[in-house]
């Protein structure tokens, strides 16, 4: 791999990594409008990394490029040292990248259990017919996964609406089933599209604080959309800062907090 | 009590493990459900486990006396350290999970626990705060390691390390040698109480204590191996102590370990306790679930609930005391038991439960008789740390809503001129400790112990009542005795009623504030198309008050049939303008009237009262949320309500 070399430990004793995805000159255009304009920045292996900015900054489309579902029109997306050719989403799920959704995308209809072992998918080898007349391997996969989904039920504290209908959550508890299942993958890489959006500072602290942990235990590398500048600030260690489609900022919190682009195009100045 | 009586073997609680794994090795002793599937150990297992962890505590550096804080969910692991230590004649000291760190600074203060061993990182986490605060631990064992990775190990390790080196350690007979030479005086646990005042106290209870009042306890009830409990009331509350560790190690049976606190009814659902307790609360709760519930089901679904539910609540509570019941309503029964109780008891994981016992506080006899009349054999008992749990407790066939049952094998009671309640019982604490001015004033030289509480023994049956805190009851002009508490509690009980203060201690008659409950009220009004702007408008609506007058009517009539209590009817009472609150001083955080405060504020309400005016005008001083102060104006309606004259002929007791 690229880049290896380089890695290092941050102040509170995570390694981070070399390279894991880089973003060169991506532009992206709908029609005439130019979403993202020549973006390139790189998420590294271990890190919370955050993409940030104003309401139509393009820092969705930006999620959409690195998980595949837009192919941009210029510039090149180099994952684990590879340049990586347009994909489908399932293929770049196959690649170990997994992500949730701002407006949360689950089977409502499906229990809790059940949407996460859908996350599992790419794991599962048995074919149809052997998962029809469940064989020996389909079996055993069967309860390899389940086990996997239970842990992630264990360590993000859903045990108790395990078989309730997704329908029946609440906002905050769909966030965190919508999180379980991108898990349930065992991503390399986790996409979280405005994870905070919608909730409340107590749901807000504990949705931090999984994210943390899963970046600790599992060492997940993580990137997220978010609004709410003081999470963003607290948990990650690098951010890009995007405004109508340009990067206008790059580096940890406390550069990109005393950068003035940012606080001019991001946290406003003309209100006096 | 002699040790002949416990058996020749049985010296500590890890003696009777050693005989359970003799007796029972192969059946389950501890169930934890995890990743949604219930693990189970046998007490062979268990035993093997507990070993390892006592082992690994040695390595440690353990030291026979060391206390050992133990905080946490209720899990096995937890319960095993508990025993572990016990084996290498240390001190378990379980502590509430919830406590601030301040209480759990002074905790480990105050017993010198030199070892601790907790769930996960939040405990962890206090642990280290507690530290700060001047805590000294030597190592802390914590049993989830998620989030503690790049904490600082030096004196810090996980529950599965510290069995491995138990383990690999070759100090077996050492351990062996100092679990034979455990006592029944040893120290078996040491708990701490709350404590209204001051300072939590820590209560010592040997072993004795415990293996005698879970033995007794254990008889009175039947309970054997095979039967199954819930463990998922907090560690540190000495009934979970008894039942989880005292009365699970004497009888041999299972103690079964929720997934986590919030999954505790699907839990309880799917274990099927045949032993469960619950304060009032968790009963009350489920209840209004039920309610609730039916009111949104079918048509057909509400008459035969309503129908049968109506059926059992005539003939249920007599056929579980096992009373003579007509051939037609048995069968009646029968069919309910098929289509409504069967169904609904498995719904509330309850199908089957032998012993279910609430204690506490009072439980509305409502919420009690609806549990009974479904066959739920739910019973109440009386008791303290102090007495390692069991004062009183109600015998099968002999269960009433307003006693807290006869003494407990073993117990005595004595009634001081006070009213107030003494017990002496083989389950008397030892001492509090490092306190010996508190165990001076509490446990007498003899072993009599003051409960605080002030009750009677009903004559007839035996049963006990407990009417009030001692320091509450009072006595009236002419002398008959006035426990105010006893009153409130049963006007309490109306869903309409959030609030009453009754007052007469030194007059010739009591009388009573009360608060309506807005929600129960707000519903009523609502349903009947009653409008109001405001809480004092519906609280001196006159159908509002017509209604609190036939509660406290009702209360009247019950309070009358009691000869003793009979002078503490209600002749007089007012509807409150506005709820009594904490911010303004006339409750305590803990929602607890402050009746002295209440009585000091509105003292113009109480003259009134007395004086035969049959409306008062006032105005009170409130603080809003914000600090403001302003200025309540309000004219209350004051109404008499129906008293029963004391001087009636004597009703005996014949609910």
């Amino acid at each position: 791999m690229k880049d290896i070399a380089d890695s290092h430990v941050t102040a509170d004793g995570r390694t981070i990594g070399g390279v894991l995805m880089d973003m060169r000159g991506i532009t992206l255009r709908f029609g005439g409008v130019e979403a993202i304009k020549d973006i390139s920045f790189d998420i590294r292996e271990g890190e919370i990394r955050a993409i940030i900015g104003p309401n139509g900054a393009g820092k969705s489309s930006m999620l959409n490029v690195i998980s595949g579902f837009y192919n941009p029109q210029e510039g090149e997306v180099w994952f684990r040292g590879e340049k990586r050719p347009p994909m489908k989403p399932y293929q770049v799920a196959r690649l170990g990248i997994a992500r949730t959704f701002q407006n949360i995308a689950l089977f409502e209809g499906m229990s809790v259990l059940d949407n996460i072992m859908t996350g599992r998918l790419t794991h599962m080898k048995a074919g149809m017919l052997a998962q029809a007349i469940w064989t020996g391997k389909a079996e055993r996969e069967e309860t390899e996964n389940r086990e996997a989904v239970e842990r992630i039920i264990d360590f993000l504290e859903i045990q108790a609406i395990r078989k309730t209908p997704v329908s029946r959550l609440p906002y905050g508890l769909k966030k965190r089933v919508e999180l379980a299942r991108a898990l349930a993958a065992e991503p390399k890489l986790l996409l979280l599209d405005e994870p905070m959006a919608g909730m409340n500072v107590e749901e807000k602290e504990d949705m931090s604080r999984y994210i943390l942990d899963v970046n600790d235990e599992f060492g997940t590398t993580v990137a997220l959309i978010e609004h709410d500048m003081g999470v963003v600030m607290d948990i990650s260690d690098r951010v890009v800062v995007m405004d109508y489609g340009r990067k206008i900022g790059d580096g940890t919190p406390s550069e990109v907090r005393n950068n003035q682009d940012v606080i001019d195009a991001y946290l406003g100045v003309a209100h006096d | 009590m002699n040790t002949a009586d416990l058996g020749r073997d049985v010296r500590s609680v890890p003696h009777l493990l050693a005989r359970n794994v003799a007796r029972h090795g192969g059946k389950p002793a501890y169930r934890e459900k995890e990743f949604g599937i219930w693990q189970s150990w046998t007490w062979a297992e268990a035993a093997r486990e507990i070993d390892a962890f006592a082992l690994g505590l040695l390595e440690l550096g353990a030291e026979v006396g060391d206390h050992i804080a133990i905080t946490g969910r209720n899990r096995p692991s937890l319960y095993w350290a508990m025993v572990a230590a016990q084996k290498i004649g240390c001190v378990p000291v379980p502590l509430y999970q919830d406590a601030a760190v301040e209480e759990i600074a002074y905790a480990l203060d105050h017993s010198g626990a030199r070892f601790a061993v907790v769930g996960d990182q939040e405990m962890v986490d206090k642990l280290i705060d507690a530290q700060a605060e001047g805590a000294s631990l030597h190592h802390v064992i914590y049993l989830d390691g998620r989030g503690l990775r790049r904490y600082d190990h030096s004196a810090m390790s996980s529950f599965a390390d510290v069995q491995d080196r138990g383990r690999a350690s070759d100090r077996r007979a050492d351990m062996d040698a100092l679990t034979d030479a455990r006592t029944l005086d040893d120290t078996c646990v040491m708990l701490y109480t709350s404590g209204t005042t001051g300072r939590p106290k820590g209560v010592v209870l040997s072993n004795r204590n415990v293996i005698a009042t879970s033995k007794n306890s254990a008889e009175f009830d039947a309970l054997r191996a095979g039967d199954e409990v819930l463990a998922y009331l907090p560690m540190a509350w000495v009934g979970d102590f008894i039942f989880s560790i005292g009365q699970a190690m004497w009888t041999g049976f299972c103690v079964n370990c929720p997934e986590s606190p919030d999954t505790m009814l699907t839990d309880l659902r799917e274990i099927g306790p045949t032993y469960f307790f619950a304060p009032p609360r968790v009963f009350e709760t489920q209840l209004t679930t039920v309610m609730i519930r039916m009111e949104d089901a079918g048509r057909i679904k509400k008459w035969m609930f309503d129908h049968f539910m109506a059926h059992a609540r005539r003939v249920g509570p007599d056929l579980l005391d096992g009373k003579s019941v007509g051939l037609f309503d048995r069968l009646r029964y029968r069919l309910g038991d098929m289509l409504v109780y069967g169904p609904l008891k498995n719904t509330l994981g309850l199908s089957r439960v032998r012993v279910g016992y609430t204690a506490g506080e009072a439980i509305g006899p409502e919420i009690f008789d609806f549990y009974r009349s479904l066959g739920i054999n739910l019973k109440q008992l009386y008791g303290q740390t102090e007495a390692t749990v069991f004062i009183t407790q109600q015998p099968d066939g002999q269960v009433r809503s307003d006693t807290v049952g006869v003494p407990s094998p073993g117990v005595e009671l004595r009634i001081d001129d006070n009213g107030e309640v003494f017990y002496r019982s083989p389950g008397t604490f030892v001492s509090y400790y490092k306190n010996p001015e508190s165990t001076a004033s509490t446990k007498d030289p003899e072993g009599w112990v003051a409960t605080g509480d002030a009750g009677f023994i009903e004559d007839g049956t035996g049963h006990l009542r407990i009417i009030d805190r001692a320091k509450d009851v009072g006595k009236m002009a002419d002398g008959a005795m006035f426990a105010p508490k006893y009153v409130e509690n049963k006007l309490k009980f109306y869903p309409n009623i959030l609030e009453a203060v009754v007052f007469g201690a030194g007059r010739d008659r009591c009388v009573a504030f009360i608060n309506i409950d807005l929600n129960a009220v707000g519903n009523w009004a609502e349903r009947n198309n009653i409008a109001y702007s405001s809480y004092q408008e519906l609280s001196q609506h006159p159908r509002v008050l017509m209604q609190i007058e036939e509660h406290v009517n009702a209360v009247n009539a019950s309070v009358a049939e009691d000869p003793m209590l009979a002078a503490c009817q209600i002749h007089r009472f007012l509807v409150l303008h506005k709820e009594l609150d904490a911010d303004d001083g006339e409750m305590t955080r803990t929602r607890k009237v402050r009746r002295a405060v209440v009585g000091q504020k509105f003292d113009d309400l109480v003259t009134a009262l007395y004086d035969g005016s049959s409306t008062v005008y006032t105005e009170t001083e409130v603080t809003y949320e914000d600090g403001r102060k302003g200025k309540l104006k309000a004219t209350l309606d004051i109404r008499d309500a129906r008293v029963i004259p004391v001087t009636a002929p004597r009703m005996e007791a014949a609910e």
